[in-house]
């Protein structure tokens, strides 16, 4: 009753509109007057609103890049060793080609400062934009607001990759180069899969994906079982449970290519996630490939979350976490959405992972502060859609 | 001519759906597609929107041959208007609306100015603008109809497919959405709308299309079409279709409930 109710609302003045337009010819004192209030009421409900709305999302998306500066600026001073606010902008201008100035600090300060700090900054900024864009563009293209990152089996297939290179005694590059391996191997075949079962295509890539990955965690087990319980095995249970604990400049480099053309392609895709969620027949019938478009934010999606993994061990809950708190402060269009949820998720993960590294003097795995943080909140998230 | 469809046939395997169906939909028409559930429309009608593309036949839309058509040539010739449905993200209806504007758009495109105003000149023409900041999630069905409708009508097509409109709205939307479309083919649009309403024909159709068994039953002026004998045949129920205000209305009444009210007539 009620919603018939506000349908004759909307409609009544646009049927009036309507009837204004034919009798104003016959210069119907009423009829003008009418045609002119719902030409002011039009102007004043949906245009400004347009621009209003548009604004309040544009300014949340700066206040987000503005917190992301700040975190970056306030973690570089914070750790169990200080650097001065003075000595971090001077050690920073210094290192900018073609410019020096005299040092004020020491070359035991510049190492930690550069070698130490910087580095792990960057790739938790870099690893929580890349968790959350993922995140974001599987939850419009499958439909879905719970799905995460690694339902397509990204993040098992690494940590299969990484127990195998383990085994095998590799070095920790080499331990990367395997996971981020696997993690792509592990997608190729979840699609492969996928492309010979028949029925609903989002269901059947999703299903295949939950397939995939507990096959791959079938392979960790049986590895975690056959390492040497001395060494190997605490060394695959430290990546399973994912940190950021002595990320140099070289793994930046390794990843950064990777990473930047995933994301570049999932934010220039961000409008035809949103005609995605639709549905695929909709999106058919509307000009979108979606069966192309879908592929294309999977690849996508994986090259950004293969990289995260692969240097960071398995990091969860951010992609699925900071999608939704995006969604709550910009609303579900992805133009606005996926840069939101770039820079909520790059701020959220510095900021954990400065939590995990000063909370105590032996540091705390960032994956398992994340589930601290995710899992209450992932049940508040279900609780609210059953009451909704 | 709109759509142009021959000797078009299809089958699930062997589990053949369409036989040998062919009909010719002039340009600004109102067709009525009738036929009991299961009995082919919602494939055919994937068919002629290219969803579907394993039939034999040949299908023409606006002059085109729709199998030569890619898929953002073929959104510019016809546009699709599902059942409601309920979206799993709150969009705001006019977001809804301007996701069809895109097929002008490459593939990494995004919407600009003129999408959002078309988006409105269509919200307004269909007559829910003031939905247009609304969630899409919290409106009406028959709101959202209209809003789906008015997405339809943003995409610029010639020629739209409905499927089913009316089937989940109350008798006042049902009417607000069927005059609607009625309107939008009196403006120059071919729509084609299956319904499972043998009445809805008379009042809001210029023709109307009988499928039955995967083959065309009958194709003509409801008037002609719509007999008691094709119900009869089609639907397994005897009618009765009666003529109001001067034959320019008909309705089909079940005859057992006549009968039946006939009766109680006379025992009073």
């Amino acid at each position: 009753m009620t919603q018939s109710h506000s349908y004759n609302e909307a409609c009544k003045p646009l049927y009036l509109h309507a009837s204004a337009e034919n009798t104003s010819s016959t210069g119907d004192d009423t009829g003008v007057t009418l045609e002119q209030e719902l030409s002011q009421q039009s102007t004043d409900s949906s245009l400004p609103a347009e621009v209003t709305s548009h604004r309040r999302t544009t300014i949340i998306i700066i206040c987000l890049g503005v917190l992301c500066l700040i975190a970056a600026g306030v973690s570089l001073l914070l750790g169990r060793f200080p650097i001065s606010p003075s000595n971090a902008i001077r050690m920073l201008i210094n290192s900018i080609p073609f410019v020096t100035i005299d040092p004020t600090w020491t070359n035991q300060e510049s190492a930690l400062f550069f070698n130490v700090r910087l580095p792990r900054i960057v790739m938790a900024m870099l690893v929580g934009c890349c968790l959350s864009a993922a995140g974001a563009a599987y939850q419009g293209t499958f439909q879905n607001p719970l799905t995460s990152p690694d339902i397509l089996g990204a993040s098992q297939g690494a940590a299969l990759g990484a127990a195998i290179a383990i085994l095998l005694g590799l070095t920790s590059l080499q331990v990367s180069f395997m996971a981020f391996a696997f993690s792509i191997i592990a997608v190729l075949l979840v699609l492969v899969v996928a492309s010979h079962a028949k029925g609903n295509r989002v269901l059947v890539v999703v299903l295949s994906g939950v397939m995939v990955s507990s096959l791959m965690s079938a392979g960790v087990s049986y590895a975690k079982l056959v390492a040497d319980p001395t060494d190997q095995l605490p060394s695959i249970t430290y990546w399973l449970m994912g940190s950021l604990t002595g990320v140099h400049f070289s793994d930046i480099t390794l990843v950064l290519l990777p990473m930047s053309v995933g994301l570049v392609v999932l934010f220039a895709l961000r409008w035809k996630i949103n005609i995605l969620t639709m549905g695929d027949e909709e999106a058919q019938t509307m000009g979108v490939n979606a069966k192309a478009v879908r592929i294309a934010v999977i690849i996508a999606a994986t090259l950004v979350t293969a990289s995260s993994v692969a240097v960071t061990g398995m990091i969860g809950w951010v992609g699925l976490v900071i999608p939704h708190l995006s969604r709550m402060l910009v609303g579900p269009d992805y133009r606005r959405l996926l840069p939101a949820s770039m820079l909520m998720g790059a701020a959220f993960l510095l900021i954990v992972d400065d939590v995990s590294r000063l909370i105590s003097t032996s540091e705390i795995p960032i994956g398992i502060l994340t589930a601290f943080v995710g899992a209450p909140f992932f049940l508040y998230l279900i609780t609210r859609r059953n009451t909704a | 001519m709109s759509i142009v469809v021959k000797d078009l046939s299809f089958a699930y395997g062997n589990h053949e759906i369409l036989h040998n169906i062919s009909f010719e939909i002039p340009d600004r028409t109102l067709v009525n597609v009738l036929g009991h559930n299961g009995v082919g429309k919602s494939t055919l009608f994937k068919c002629i929107l290219g969803l579907e593309s394993g039939y034999t036949g040949t299908i023409i839309i606006n002059g085109h041959d729709a199998r030569s058509l890619g898929i953002r040539e073929r959104a510019r010739e016809i546009a699709y208007i599902p059942q409601t449905h309920s979206s799993v993200y709150d969009y705001d209806v006019i977001d809804v609306v301007m996701m069809s504007t895109g097929a002008d758009l490459g593939v990494l495109g995004q919407p600009k100015h003129t999408h959002v105003e078309r988006a409105y000149d269509a919200l307004n023409k269909v007559g829910v603008a003031t939905l247009a900041r609304r969630p899409y999630t919290k409106i009406s069905g028959g709101e959202q109809q209209l809003v789906l409708i008015a997405r339809a009508i943003a995409q610029n097509a010639r020629t739209i497919i409905m499927d089913e409109p009316t089937s989940s709205l109350d008798f006042g939307n049902t009417v607000r959405v069927l005059t609607c479309v009625r309107e939008l083919a009196r403006q120059g649009l071919s729509i084609v709308q299956s319904t499972h309403q043998p009445d809805h024909a008379f009042l809001y159709s210029d023709k109307t299309l009988v499928i039955d068994d995967g083959r065309v039953w009958a194709f003509g002026d409801p008037k002609d079409v719509i007999t008691s004998e094709m119900v009869k045949a089609i639907y397994c129920v005897d009618v009765e279709v009666n003529s109001l205000y001067g034959d320019t209305v008909r309705v089909c009444v079940p005859v057992h409930a006549a009968q039946h009210g006939k009766q109680d007539l006379k025992s009073t």
